[in-house]
């Protein structure tokens, strides 16, 4: 077998598991950070546009004021093998937990596009696998940004979150996913490959803190939120659930302005804009 | 005396009575959570697989005993998002939902203005949920509320595991359930004497060694 690299042509792809001595020029990086990273550069006028979040969830209810147009509505199951099976989801929100992150995003990030992946609803037997198969078909969909406000508890679903969770990040998918309320071990939101997310008490839902001592990577509003819910209307409700769907819309802002940014790169955004490390400026 | 009566009676005795215990200690649970969170009610629904249901398990509050043993499905309401998911969930004016407003109506007779819903853990297993309805309106919620509701979930979740734990049992003990066959082969054991018992003993030894 010859040596790979050194016969190449700058026109050839490069094998993704090491770097001749001579292609180092042909790797340059997009979207390189100023030497200065602030909310004005990060989200400063960013409304979101051309991102595409989905909410994996209870379903989304149509036409609610507060969350307005749902680009597209899915229900997932699972066929004999456990493979996603994607529906037309007719049904709207079965809870009214969907309605509220995407609620949460459409205030943040009010271009950005919303799509409902439903992954609650059809029973509680059965729940750990739609959860993965919905996951699995978010990722295949590659939408920007995938909120997971919800978990599992099953250690036999783990390595499949986990392996899920590496394919979104290669592929450039940032998975938000909610820390635990409670003291329990559940996925995806322990993996490093994704954004994990728990609560502060404050009111102010463009604050958000990073948190030196991780699983729990940052902490946004998950307090008293005032969030969309079934029938138009809107309930007050707490819960890392909420947090979540925040920090998920703050990264909408960020890739919208600069798209193209690698889940690596817009995590360290997001930590050099946290109130607790550069971000007091506003955008 | 029939042979397998000290095993029946032993065991028996560790568990029959349990039911009762259960209850008492579920009971329990909620109404020190009403207490402590100063609320109107409180209740812990079961998940019971074979329907595919929650059930009231325990209730505190006001006609309390009357919705012990009501069932819904599994998939509906905050209940059923709680259990899927999971998840804690604190709501306030859950009246301002129309659908969940009626369906409880319907369940319970009674709207609660906000509830608290948390799951009942036990290790990776989702047993059922814990509520607690109209705690008193504060300025603001606390994380620290949050906290408390899951030290209650947990405790909650252990009685609950001991209850799951002893009805699998009882339904061996019936001659039912996935463990009727340990159970059948323990009363062989029990009914051994002497050498034999001896030998019995150590092919279950052995049985265990190898599953282990």
């Amino acid at each position: 077998m010859t040596s790979f690299a050194l016969h190449e042509s700058a026109d050839d792809e490069l094998p993704a598991w090491s770097l001749p001595r001579d292609a180092a020029g042909r790797i340059p990086i997009d979207n390189l950070l100023p030497a200065r990273v602030d909310r004005d550069w990060a989200i400063g006028g960013a409304t979101g546009a051309g991102i595409s979040v989905c909410i994996l969830d209870s379903g989304i209810e149509a036409s609610h004021p507060l969350v307005g147009e749902i680009k597209s509505a899915v229900n997932i199951s699972v066929d004999e093998d456990e493979n996603p099976v994607a529906a037309d989801d007719t049904e709207g929100d079965l809870c009214g937990h969907g309605t509220a992150c995407a609620g949460v995003v459409r205030a943040l990030a009010p271009d950005a596009e919303i799509h409902s992946v439903r992954v609650i609803g059809a029973g509680f037997s059965g729940s750990g696998s739609v959860l993965i198969a919905g996951l699995r078909w978010a990722v295949q969909q590659g939408y920007d940004i995938v909120n997971m406000s919800l978990s599992t508890t099953k250690r036999r679903f783990g390595d499949a979150l986990h392996e899920l969770a590496d394919t979104a990040y290669f592929n450039r998918s940032i998975l938000v996913a909610s820390a635990h309320n409670m003291p329990v071990e559940s996925y995806p939101w322990r993996f490093s490959s994704v954004i994990s997310v728990g609560s502060h008490e404050e009111p102010d839902p463009l604050v958000f803190y990073a948190n030196p001592n991780p699983p729990v990577e940052f902490f946004a509003r998950g307090v008293d939120v005032d969030v969309a819910w079934l029938g138009g209307g809107t309930i007050r409700a707490t819960g890392n659930s909420f947090a979540t769907p925040a920090i998920a819309a703050i990264a909408a802002l960020v890739l919208s302005k600069h798209p193209g940014l690698t889940p690596f790169q817009l995590k360290t955004v997001l930590y050099l804009i946290s109130n607790n490390v550069g971000g007091e400026a506003r955008a | 005396m029939p042979e397998n009566e000290g095993l029946h009676a032993a065991v028996a005795a560790g568990v029959l009575p349990a039911e009762d215990e259960f209850a008492l200690l579920l009971r329990s649970i909620v109404v020190v959570a009403r207490a402590i969170f100063g609320a109107r009610g409180s209740s812990i629904f079961l998940y019971e697989p074979e329907t595919d249901e929650l059930v009231f398990a325990a209730v505190a509050g006001d006609d309390e005993q009357g919705l012990v043993g009501k069932r819904m499905p599994s998939s509906r309401g905050i209940a059923g998002w709680v259990l899927s998911s999971r998840t804690p969930l604190v709501l306030e004016d859950v009246q301002q939902d129309p659908r969940f407003a009626r369906d409880v109506a319907e369940g319970t007779g009674y709207v609660p203005k906000g509830l608290m819903a948390v799951p009942l853990l036990h290790d990776e297993t989702v047993l059922g949920v814990l509520q607690v309805l109209d705690r008193p309106e504060r300025a603001a919620f606390s994380l620290r509320e949050m906290e408390l509701l899951g030290l209650f979930a947990n405790q909650a979740s252990i009685a609950v595991a001991l209850l799951v734990a002893a009805r699998r049992a009882r339904a061996a003990l019936a001659g039912h359930g996935d463990a009727a066959a340990v159970a059948a082969l323990a009363a062989a054991v029990e009914a051994l004497e002497g050498e034999r018992r001896a030998a019995g003993i150590a092919l279950v030894d052995a049985l265990a060694r190898i599953l282990a």
